[in-house]
């Protein structure tokens, strides 16, 4: 019988050889961190395990019926010593791994900056991190290197031992970014931003992907993640410089669309404000951004009037329907003082400064504003009455 | 203008809404039209339409309930498991360029109603069925407290099976994933029919799900046997009270959820969208409020199972009674303190991250001490092999490993690496094929005699034993390995090779299950041919131990001639012990509630209701929303509520009993 266990073993055994389990074997040192809580948690929980399955086997076959040498005890239904054994024992086992689990937590905090690069080697000043911000887009990878003003699609690099900070969010549905490899994962999600904190300590080529299922083309989001040496990494920034292709905010509405299975691509520049834009659902030209709104929200909002303050949305990400019953979608454009509306109206209309204004005009409509696709409003950025919000955001 | 008038009588309902583009689809479709012709067929050429009618459809009879609810459970799980197997395929072969043979909005739909269909169509119709069936017989009751509530919820719950299965043939089912998180499930990324299919199904199957959970509990604390403290009841009323606590506090919370995504969806309101203040963060929050305690739903009742079965089996007390029940309690309070462990990955913070992993931990301790209390049930007691104790002894060895890396994901570190992987979906198979399915089986093959006063073949029950314990371990051991190397979960094709020989192994995992369900199934038309030699005449052939085995089986309509007094936890094992004789004569009249049918038209006019709201055909919601209200008034004025089973009656019944019994010597 034991022979032939371990004959079936064999065969296992060798699959396994065969396979990349990269969970337990990552090259990354906050992976590297998860993958020994996750081995030292299973360790402990086997030390209760492993008796009780051997019990199981054990009491199922010393108790079987046929075998009347055991006792047999029908009315013994209590012990307090057993009682506080069996509640005690999990008991022990579950404080110290809520111990770990504690510690482990808040070291690899994946908002926490990393603070060291391998066991021993503490991150010091002469590590500048990378950054890197990340878009999950239906269906690809969008990553931004703002020290170096280039962008790249489906491809990530990073030097070798040098701290990489991402700044993680979504175009339209919720993602995970996770390279198994590097460090643990993170939602990706839209409006929103996630961080992760992550170093890489092998060169070589790790897959990347979304750990969250995101529609149609979900199992083609993926990528090649590079751990390059400080020169190779360096030629690929040259390389992506010298790549044709540029990211201004029209290109990147066009890249926004759903697509799948994106090759590689690299652009040799990439508009500043793009990834801000991205987080604030803001990268139609004219189309008021999230934390704009939120600052004005903060000082207590447009008030019901306010709900008016909004345009028909013109760019349609995804042949977009709005709900049977409810309004066209749309977005808030922008605001304007009293003064700038009132002398929009009376501009536009022949009505007489006493029919004008019938009531209160502040909150106001957004009439007579930057239509999208026209000039930013951020040019006009110096409007004396918007002041006030600039200096908030 | 016909145009027009199209549109308003069928909404978006148009001959393109039929999936005759998918030939799988449509093979699917003409062989269930046509069992169904033959089943309808069958069901008019015998004349059984009045029988199924009066004597079950419309039973409001607890036993009846029950068993038409395991029967859904059953149809569905073939349903739910095709998809699983479609899947297994699609995964084993999507290689090397491969697309598969299922492209990806056949194949997003196929996981989407997998969990939908195995959760809300399999796992809690059986858990309901079980509970309905057994409850008051354990506790020495005629019927639970609101009858007709009973049969209601039981359609509504068929009700909302009937919107899943239309949505195949009719349109399409959402293709999201089992929780359709927005925004993906949003108007905006899923404007088609299939998320309305998952919200008015759901809705529909949740009306019926909250009145069983309210009816369980007022049966329970109100309906006990004198005698009967809370402490002397069976562990599985006790494990049953919880459930339906659980079940009345947080399906209300899934209510709720998906009336606010419906309304995201129907009238533009911005809930979870990602503009105007939309936070689709809260919709995960508020889905798992509801979607952890879900999962004790479904366990809970199955430890009572394998409660009463080991010390059934072992011929025994139950070990550690009242701390089974404390187990039993804290685990019923902490569900709910532990639901954002299925999101550590969202972005909160350490703090709130390990707060949770670590209420999880502490979950382990009541289920740890259950465990423990079971195996010490074993110890020193006189153990059969009986089918519901091999299944018991199966549950032991799996559950332990699903719960040691169900604890592993409860470590948020552990979970960033894990989370959404495959390690993930071994991990809750884990416990919930090892300990849900494995305890419904050993609770079906416990209580069927109890149905129907045969036992099942042993022969078959162990076939199908042997091909889904092993088929579970070559399905889901794979994937925990997979998990490790880092594949996720939902994946339609794959580019990494050495991935293959895993899903390849897990297929036929698969396979061997479907053997198992198909022995299964063997088992109970091999037990019913046989059920002469199978018989049980005794009314109690395990030697058990509570009152469910004092009555004959099937049992009467009104279940206990008289009423027992209960005397121990134990009670009918001390009525044997203490020489019990059942009363011969002195019998009454015995106050019964009437069948009704409209439980069957009320879920019909739901339905009904549904349907129009997913089509956008509006007449037809408001004119069956009209009807159900209708119908809801017109039945309080049904006063035909009850009748009496003349004493002459229940003599004749107890004295046939009389007679069996005194033949068996």
């Amino acid at each position: 019988m034991k022979r032939f266990g371990a004959l079936l073993l064999f065969p296992l055994a060798g699959l396994l050889s065969g396979c990349d389990l990269v969970v337990l074997a990552p090259a990354g040192d906050v992976a590297a961190q998860q993958r020994d809580l996750l081995v030292v948690s299973t360790l402990l929980m086997l030390v209760i395990i492993i008796p009780v399955m051997t019990l199981t086997v054990f009491f199922a076959w010393r108790y079987r019926q046929s075998n009347a040498a055991a006792t047999y005890a029908p009315d013994w239904d209590h012990s307090t010593k057993l009682e506080l054994v069996i509640w005690a024992a999990p008991l022990l086992i579950i404080i110290c791994l809520g111990a770990l689990t504690w510690l482990g937590t808040h070291l690899l905090d994946p908002y926490r900056r990393i603070d060291r690069i391998e066991p021993g080697q503490p991150v010091t000043e002469a590590h500048k991190p990378l950054r890197v911000e990340v878009v999950a887009l239906d269906w690809k990878w969008l990553f931004i290197y703002p020290d170096y003003g280039i962008a790249s699609v489906n491809e990530l690099a990073a030097p070798v031992n040098q701290p990489i900070d991402f700044r993680i969010t979504s175009s339209a549905v919720m993602n995970s970014f996770y390279i198994p490899a590097l460090a643990g994962q993170i939602y990706a999600m839209p409006a929103m931003e996630t961080k992760l904190h992550a170093v890489i300590n092998r060169p070589g080529t790790y897959s990347g992907f979304s750990a969250n299922y995101s529609g149609a083309g979900f199992s083609g989001m993926r990528f090649a993640f590079h751990g390059l040496s400080d020169q190779a990494f360096d030629q690929w920034v040259t390389q992506a410089r010298t790549a044709p292709a540029t990211l201004s905010r029209e290109n990147y509405l066009d890249l926004e669309k759903p697509s799948e299975n994106e090759p590689v691509r690299h652009y040799a520049s990439v508009d500043p404000g793009l990834f801000g834009a991205i987080l604030n659902l803001c990268v139609e030209r004219g189309k008021m951004c999230m934390n704009e709104m939120m600052s004005i929200d903060a000082k207590g909002g447009l008030g019901l009037a306010g709900v008016r303050n909004t345009l028909p949305l013109q760019y349609d990400k995804l042949a977009r329907r709005g709900a049977v019953f409810g309004n066209d979608p749309s977005y808030v454009a922008s605001i304007c003082t009293a003064e700038e509306a009132a002398a929009a109206a009376r501009a536009a209309s022949d009505v007489t400064p006493k029919d004008w204004p019938a009531r209160n005009l502040s909150p106001l409509r957004g009439a007579g504003l930057l239509r999208p696709g026209t000039e930013s409003r951020r040019a006009e950025a110096d409007t004396p009455s918007l002041g006030l919000l600039r200096r908030e955001l | 203008m016909p145009d027009t008038l199209t549109k308003f009588i069928f909404g978006r309902l148009t001959l393109d809404s039929l999936p005759l583009h998918e030939p799988i689809v449509v093979a699917t479709f003409v062989a269930v039209a046509l069992g169904g012709i033959a089943l309808l067929g069958a069901i008019t050429y015998f004349k059984l339409w009045t029988y199924l009618w009066r004597e079950w459809f419309t039973s409001v009879d607890h036993k009846k309930i029950g068993i038409m609810y395991m029967v859904l459970g059953l149809v569905m799980l073939l349903r739910g498991f095709s998809d699983a197997i479609m899947m297994r395929l699609q995964q084993a072969i999507a290689f090397n360029g491969s697309e598969g043979y299922l492209n990806s909005h056949h194949y997003d739909q196929i996981f989407t109603a997998h969990g939908v269909i195995m959760i809300f169509f399999v796992a809690m119709p059986f858990v309901t069925g079980l509970m309905n069936f057994v409850v008051p017989l354990q506790i020495g009751a005629r019927d639970v407290s609101f009858p007709f509530l009973n049969n209601f919820s039981f359609w509504m719950t068929v009700g909302g099976a009937i919107l899943v299965m239309a949505s195949l043939f009719v349109g399409e089912f959402a293709r999201t994933g089992w929780l359709a998180y927005p925004p993906l499930s949003g108007i905006g990324y899923s404007p088609d029919v299939g998320v309305d299919y998952y919200i008015w199904a759901l809705q529909v199957a949740g009306v019926g799900t909250t009145l069983s959970g309210i009816n369980l509990i007022c049966t329970i604390i109100k309906m006990r046997a004198p005698g009967m403290t809370m402490m002397r009841m069976p562990v599985f009323t006790w494990t049953s009270l919880c459930t339906n606590v659980l079940i009345v506090a947080s399906f209300p919370v899934l209510t709720a959820v998906l009336s606010l995504l419906a309304l995201d969806r129907y009238v533009g309101t911005n809930f979870f969208t990602n503009d105007f203040g939309g936070n689709p963060m809260m919709y995960v929050n508020l889905i798992w409020i509801w979607g952890h305690p879900e999962v004790y739903i479904l366990i809970l009742p199955l430890f009572g199972v394998f409660s009463e079965v080991t010390s059934t089996f072992s011929g025994k007390r139950l070990f550690g009674y009242t701390s089974m029940v404390y187990a039993t309690v804290v685990i019923t309070i902490l569900s709910y303190l532990v639901w954002l462990h299925h999101f550590f990955t969202m972005g909160s913070g350490a703090s709130v991250n390990s707060f949770f992993g670590i209420t999880t931990m502490i979950i382990s301790i009541p289920t740890g001490a259950k465990i423990f209390n079971w195996l010490f049930t074993m110890y020193r007691g006189r153990i059969r092999f009986e089918l519901p104790m091999m299944w018991t002894i199966a549950f032991m060895l799996t559950f332990v490993v699903g719960g040691m890396t169900g604890v592993l994901l409860a470590v948020p570190p552990a979970d960033f690496v894990l989370h959404n992987s495959l390690f993930l979906i071994a991990h809750f198979h884990n416990v919930i094929i090892g300990g849900v399915l494995f305890g419904l089986f050993a609770g079906i093959a416990y209580w069927w005699p109890k149905a129907f006063g045969f036992k099942l073949d042993p022969f078959w029950g162990k076939v199908s034993f042997w091909c889904w314990v092993v088929g579970f371990w070559f399905a889901f051991m794979p994937l925990y390995i997979l998990g490790l190397m880092g594949v996720t979960r939902r994946m339609r094709v794959f580019d990494d090779p050495s991935l293959q020989i895993w899903f390849v192994i897990a297929a036929f995992g698969a396979v061997l299950i479907a053997a198992g369900i198909a022995a299964f199934l063997i088992q109970i038309v091999v037990s019913i041919r046989k059920r002469e030699a199978l018989t049980d005449p005794t009314g109690d052939p395990w030697d058990g131990r509570t009152l469910e085995w004092s009555t004959s089986s099937p049992p009467p309509a009104y279940n206990f001639a008289f009423t027992p007094v209960v005397r121990d936890n134990d009670a009918w094992w001390d009525m044997k012990k203490a020489g019990y004789a059942r009363p011969l004569s002195g019998f009454k009249p015995i106050h019964m509630p009437s069948n009704t049918g409209t439980g069957v038209v009320l879920a019909a006019f739901s339905v009904a209701l549904g349907f129009g709201l997913i089509w956008y055909i509006w007449w037809l919601a408001a004119l069956s929303f009209v009807c159900l209200i209708a119908t809801a008034i017109g039945h309080t004025f049904n006063y035909h509520r009850d009748f009496h089973i003349p004493a002459a009656e229940v003599t004749q019944t107890e004295e046939a009993r009389t007679t069996l019994l005194a033949a068996q010597g």
